[in-house]
């Protein structure tokens, strides 16, 4: 580890295994700045985290970067594998590529940005967080998501929020289909707020806040019901 | 002559006893299928199928009393820097706050400390409560992940991954409205009073493959330092406790078919795993074939209740063992009365059983949230019919008694500590239980199915 005092912190994973690059993560001083060289896909960089650094990484890296954090804010210059921001409770973190499946999954809180496109699965079982896709988003999205928003700047794939609990999905593209008890409501004006205020906090110019499809739950699956039965 | 009976000629059918019947009268109004707490009510082949052949001449035994017999249990020791050191091996089931009051929690808890064991939290987090309670704590990740977070991740002794359970193995959680109170549905980021159907597959990984990143992930998150057990439902234990091992879990639970729950399907419940007694030989073997028996420690639930259950289930190979619907009878599960400690005397309870249909001794009702000695509810009048100190004084007792037991029957094999327990101190009382066992039945050196 090499401290210069303009930049910050650098951690090179040339140098340093994944153990090393969290150990020092976690001693930084809440407020760090740090640079996380040549993670070359590294899977579980920066997770467990909770307290604030300023986290940049510089390359591609593996499953669950930003996992399990409660604030730093986390930037990805490259694309991001499995879960990216898994259960992230606070903070943010910015993927400047495509971003795997399960983006954001059980997140409780922060914000995700994706400036590419999300696979299958984004926003599965999401608690609360918020996860802004600028491009397309895969099938399944939004699977049992309970709280907080999903944005979809292009298109959505198939079955988007399937069970869905609590949350709201906005998608300025097509959607597919849409997955057992998803239905698409009107447009409120306070959905066009939140819309902007989301598209100005990701930094995505392309989306009209107007525009967008809102989904969200028809709440016919809250309670069993057995004449419902093949729905569940 | 007139023939003239003088019985009543009642014989009822084994294919259709008054239970199935019942549930078909059930299933014909309802149109749909039960739902409830505990159990498998079955008759299954058990722990009570075998016996200890226990120390004679060519073999001496542990003076009880006086000569010591370790009950010392190491759990995480693979590959965490700070496994869990119990002082028995006998250790409390995972079970949400939700399912089980807080008073019941709390009980738990306190027990757990008092006789140096861990506790487990449930499908809907840690509960400030328990956490304060339980010296040793096991934090569940499980397929919903209600109220999981990285703060509790860093006050959790260990965490356990669970995958499945045996009352469901393949299902998810399931807690019905009326148990949905505004702090459950708070901890589970859910409206109040809606079921809450949780997830039967993890939203974050899918296979074992995946599994191994997730069990690093939650390395990292920790530093190494506390254990990861992976939890399974018993079904096909050898590939899923080696898939297990392979992923880098410490600890493997496996549940058998006899496994409780708050509230499923009735026929999850009796209809799909496999029995304790064969799951536990399975598993150790499974170990012992990747060359990991006790470095990977094994904890077998299911349905234990006693000792002599935790005894055999050692000398089949398990390291420990967990117990979840005994320690809630232990609180008093099923007793026709309640103790009232503010005017310190015995409540009877027989008007609450039969409202929910039941009586003490049958009643499997959890899932009502109705219980009538305020275990499984989140009603504060019920829930106040268990005094938590009380409770706890009640667990702590059966886990002390339990624990005699097993170094009783220890010491009566010759063994100075209970993990010495082997299967040569085995033999079967039936040839099912002899096969899932693969221990010789009784006054015979066979074992069905072995050559």
């Amino acid at each position: 580890m090499s401290v210069a005092a303009r930049e910050g912190t650098v951690l090179d994973c040339d140098e340093l295994t994944t153990r090393q690059v969290n150990q020092g993560l976690r001693a930084l001083p809440t407020g760090s700045r740090v640079r996380i060289l040549n993670p070359r896909g590294r899977h579980n960089l920066a997770v467990g985290l909770v307290h604030h650094l300023d986290i940049s990484i510089e390359g591609d890296v593996g499953h669950y970067v930003g996992g399990l954090c409660d604030g730093p804010d986390v930037r990805v210059d490259g694309f991001a594998g499995w879960a990216a921001g898994e259960n992230l409770m606070g903070g943010t973190i910015r993927i400047t590529g495509n971003a795997s499946e399960r983006v954001g999954a059980s997140a409780h809180g922060g914000a995700i940005v994706i400036e590419g496109d999300a696979s299958t699965r984004a926003a599965i079982s999401l608690k609360g967080g918020t996860v802004l896709v600028a491009g397309d988003a895969g099938n399944f999205s939004a699977f049992m998501a309970q709280a907080g928003v999903l944005l979809v700047g292009g298109d959505a794939g198939e079955a988007l929020g399937d069970s869905l609990y609590e949350a709201v999905i906005y998608v300025a593209g097509a959607i597919k289909s849409l997955g057992s008890d998803a239905r698409v409501e009107e447009l409120t004006e306070a959905d066009v707020a939140r819309v902007r205020e989301l598209v100005e906090l990701a930094g995505f110019t392309h989306i009209s806040p107007e525009d967008v499809t809102k989904v969200a739950s028809a709440r016919e699956l809250y309670n069993f019901d057995a004449v419902k039965a093949h729905n569940y | 002559m007139e023939p003239r009976r003088r019985h009543l000629a009642l014989r009822e059918s084994h294919s259709f006893p008054r239970h199935v019947i019942d549930q078909i009268h059930g299933m014909a109004e309802e149109g749909r299928y039960e739902i409830r707490g505990w159990g498998a009510k079955r008759a299954l082949p058990t722990f009570d199928d075998l016996v200890f052949v226990t120390a004679s001449a060519s073999r001496y035994p542990i003076e009880g009393y006086r000569e010591t017999c370790s009950t010392t249990t190491v759990l995480g020791s693979r590959r965490a820097a700070q496994p869990l050191v119990l002082d028995t091996p006998i250790t409390i089931a995972g079970m949400s706050f939700g399912a089980l009051s807080g008073h019941a929690k709390e009980a738990l808890g306190r027990a757990a400390t008092a006789v140096g064991t861990s506790t487990t939290t449930g499908d809907g987090g840690m509960t400030s409560e328990e956490r304060t309670a339980s010296k040793y704590l096991v934090y569940q990740c499980l397929p919903s992940r209600y109220g999981f977070n990285p703060h509790d991740v860093h006050r959790a002794d260990a965490i356990e991954i669970v995958i499945g359970q045996g009352a469901k193995p393949g299902g998810g959680g399931m807690l019905l409205g009326q148990k949905v109170s505004e702090r459950v549905a708070g901890m589970r980021t859910l409206p109040a009073g809606i079921d809450q159907r949780s997830a039967c597959r993890h939203p974050d990984w899918t296979g074992p493959d995946d599994l191994v990143m997730k069990i690093e992930e939650l390395r990292e998150a920790t530093d190494w330092q506390k254990p990861i057990y992976v939890k399974i439902g018993a079904t096909r234990v050898a590939y899923d406790v080696k898939l297990a091992v392979a992923a880098g879990a410490d600890v493997v639970v496996v549940d058998g078919l006899q496994g409780g729950t708050g509230a499923t399907q009735e026929v999850f419940i009796e209809h799909a795993g496999i029995p304790t007694l064969a799951a536990v030989r399975m598993a150790a073997e499974a170990l012992r074939e990747v060359g990991k028996h006790h470095e990977v420690q094994l904890i077998v639930s299911g349905g234990i209740r006693s000792g002599a259950d935790a005894a055999k289930a050692l000398a089949l190979g398990a390291d420990a063992v967990s117990i979840g619907v005994a320690s809630l009878i232990a609180l008093g599960c099923n007793r026709d009365s309640w103790w009232d400690a503010e005017s310190d005397r015995w409540v009877e309870a027989a008007d609450e059983y039969e409202a929910l249909g039941a009586a003490p001794g049958y009643c499997h009702h959890c899932h009502t949230g109705l219980c009538p000695v305020g275990i499984t509810t989140q009603d504060p009048e019920l829930e106040r019919r268990l005094d938590p100190e009380v409770g706890a004084r009640w667990m702590t007792n059966y886990l002390r008694a339990m624990t005699m037991e097993l170094t009783t029957l220890a010491r009566a094999c010759g063994k100075s500590d209970v993990h010495h327990l082997e299967p040569e101190d085995l033999v079967a009382l039936t040839i099912e239980a002899a096969a899932m066992a693969k221990i010789p039945l009784a006054g015979t050196s066979w074992i069905p199915g072995w050559p």
